[in-house]
């Protein structure tokens, strides 16, 4: 439970997604200019990662993994390399599946969230989350833990970025700063800020 | 002819994937601590967006609309697991070093962006070169940010000492902040204020432009 507890303050502050590994920058900078939508599309973020993170996990530790096979009787085969293709198809195919059944059920919250849904099968931290519990080896549990942790981290930075930005709409910035460049600085000093969580132990 | 070298050259500077279209800034930012993994990375992206812009450019009359998003993922993602296997095999250091970001090359939006944009209506010829120019404008600004950071983070180049430090007996402090997160976010941002003071029609627009009251006006 203590371990649980400690991934899941790592995942959200010492190893945020967008701010220490730089994933989900295009969509993090593109979407981030009002609370609203950046909320969002954080939330809906946080529910496509802590969904395929864990099927991913069960997907790499029961099919694709070196041995994996073997409650098939093919203990020598070694399907990691089909690792890539795989996650991705299911980032997609649970990003449909979710949008279908939001629209079916919650039509409310599809609403709310109707644009960006389609956007996240791209978005690198998605992909990224799956990747990094592949190379660190979660086992089940950590991957439940780690897939909502970073998914709620990645929700924390594009919401307080776009809080500064409401507010930097109205400062004097240089010219040739404005938009873009004023964004990556600002996001950078968000950054530093992170930095003081790291070697933070539960 | 001048139109294929403008296909070229424009990604370059004047339509930088990433200062002007902001497009695959995640890798740009993550990979960039030392020069041999952003050359090894630039590398990789070019080679993927070419590659994929041909394909999807060979294929672009027998593609039904619909589906060609995933048409277009199947091919890019078979493209980086080529790629990837290729770095595990004969730059297995490096390879560990990108960690997942050879992987997230999937998920770089200048490829998608690329093969949806350009190649999925224009012929082989022009389409390769556009792939080439973007990854070559992904390159240049990865190979920047990567020299600065490593030359002034730890005082080296390609692993070879350029600036003596101090402990080696040199008069370098190494700038230990140029070896972390926020220093590319920095990096980036003054690079594009750079980009922009030279091309003044890059700059945006200011949404709410503040109007300056003379004394004159006041009194």
């Amino acid at each position: 439970m203590e371990a649980a507890l400690s991934l899941f303050i790592k995942s959200i502050f010492v190893e945020n997604l967008a701010l220490s590994f730089f994933l989900g920058m295009c969509t993090f900078l593109a979407v981030s200019k009002k609370v609203d939508t950046a909320l969002g599309l954080g939330a809906a973020v946080v529910v496509v990662q802590a969904i395929t993170v864990p099927v991913n996990n069960l997907i790499y530790l029961y099919l694709l993994k070196d041995g994996a096979l073997a409650w098939a009787g093919l203990p020598e085969t070694d399907l990691s390399f089909l690792g890539l293709i795989t996650y991705i198809g299911v980032i997609a195919a649970m990003v449909q599946i979710l949008e279908m059944s939001l629209d079916r059920f919650f039509p409310a919250l599809y609403n709310a969230l109707g644009i960006f849904l389609p956007l996240i099968t791209v978005n690198c931290a998605i992909l990224g989350g799956s990747l990094f519990m592949v190379e660190r080896n979660y086992n089940f549990g950590e991957s439940v833990v780690f897939g909502l942790g970073s998914g709620v981290g990645w929700a924390l930075a594009i919401v307080a970025l776009a809080g500064i930005r409401e507010k930097l709409k109205y400062s004097d910035v240089p010219e040739g700063l404005q938009g873009l460049g004023i964004t990556f600085i600002t996001v950078g000093l968000i950054s530093m800020a992170f930095m003081a969580f790291s070697g933070i132990q539960l | 002819m001048s139109k294929n070298r403008d296909v070229f050259l424009e990604p370059i500077v004047d339509n930088n994937p990433i200062t002007l279209q902001v497009l695959g800034v995640c890798s740009a930012l993550a990979v960039t601590t030392k020069l041999g993994p952003a050359l090894i990375m630039s590398l990789a992206l070019t080679a993927v967006v070419a590659a994929s812009n041909v394909s999807v450019s060979l294929i672009r009359n027998h593609m039904p609309g619909p589906i060609r998003i995933i048409i277009q993922m199947t091919i890019i993602a078979s493209l980086v697991i080529v790629v990837d296997q290729l770095l595990k095999a004969y730059a297995y250091d490096i390879s560990k070093q990108l960690s997942v970001f050879v992987g997230l090359i999937i998920t770089n939006c200048i490829v998608l962006g690329r093969a949806e944009a350009f190649a999925s209506n224009n012929p082989v010829w022009p389409s390769f070169l556009d792939g080439l120019g973007h990854g070559l404008g992904y390159s240049v600004v990865l190979i920047v940010v990567a020299v600065m950071r490593e030359l002034f983070g730890s005082g080296t180049l390609l692993g070879y000492p350029i600036l003596p430090t101090v402990t080696d007996g040199g008069w370098y402090v190494p700038n230990g902040l140029m070896l972390l997160a926020p220093s590319a976010f920095f990096i980036i941002g003054l690079l594009i204020w750079a980009v922009r003071a030279w091309k003044p029609a890059q700059v945006e627009k200011d949404q709410y432009r503040i109007h300056v009251v003379h004394r004159t006006e006041a009194v």
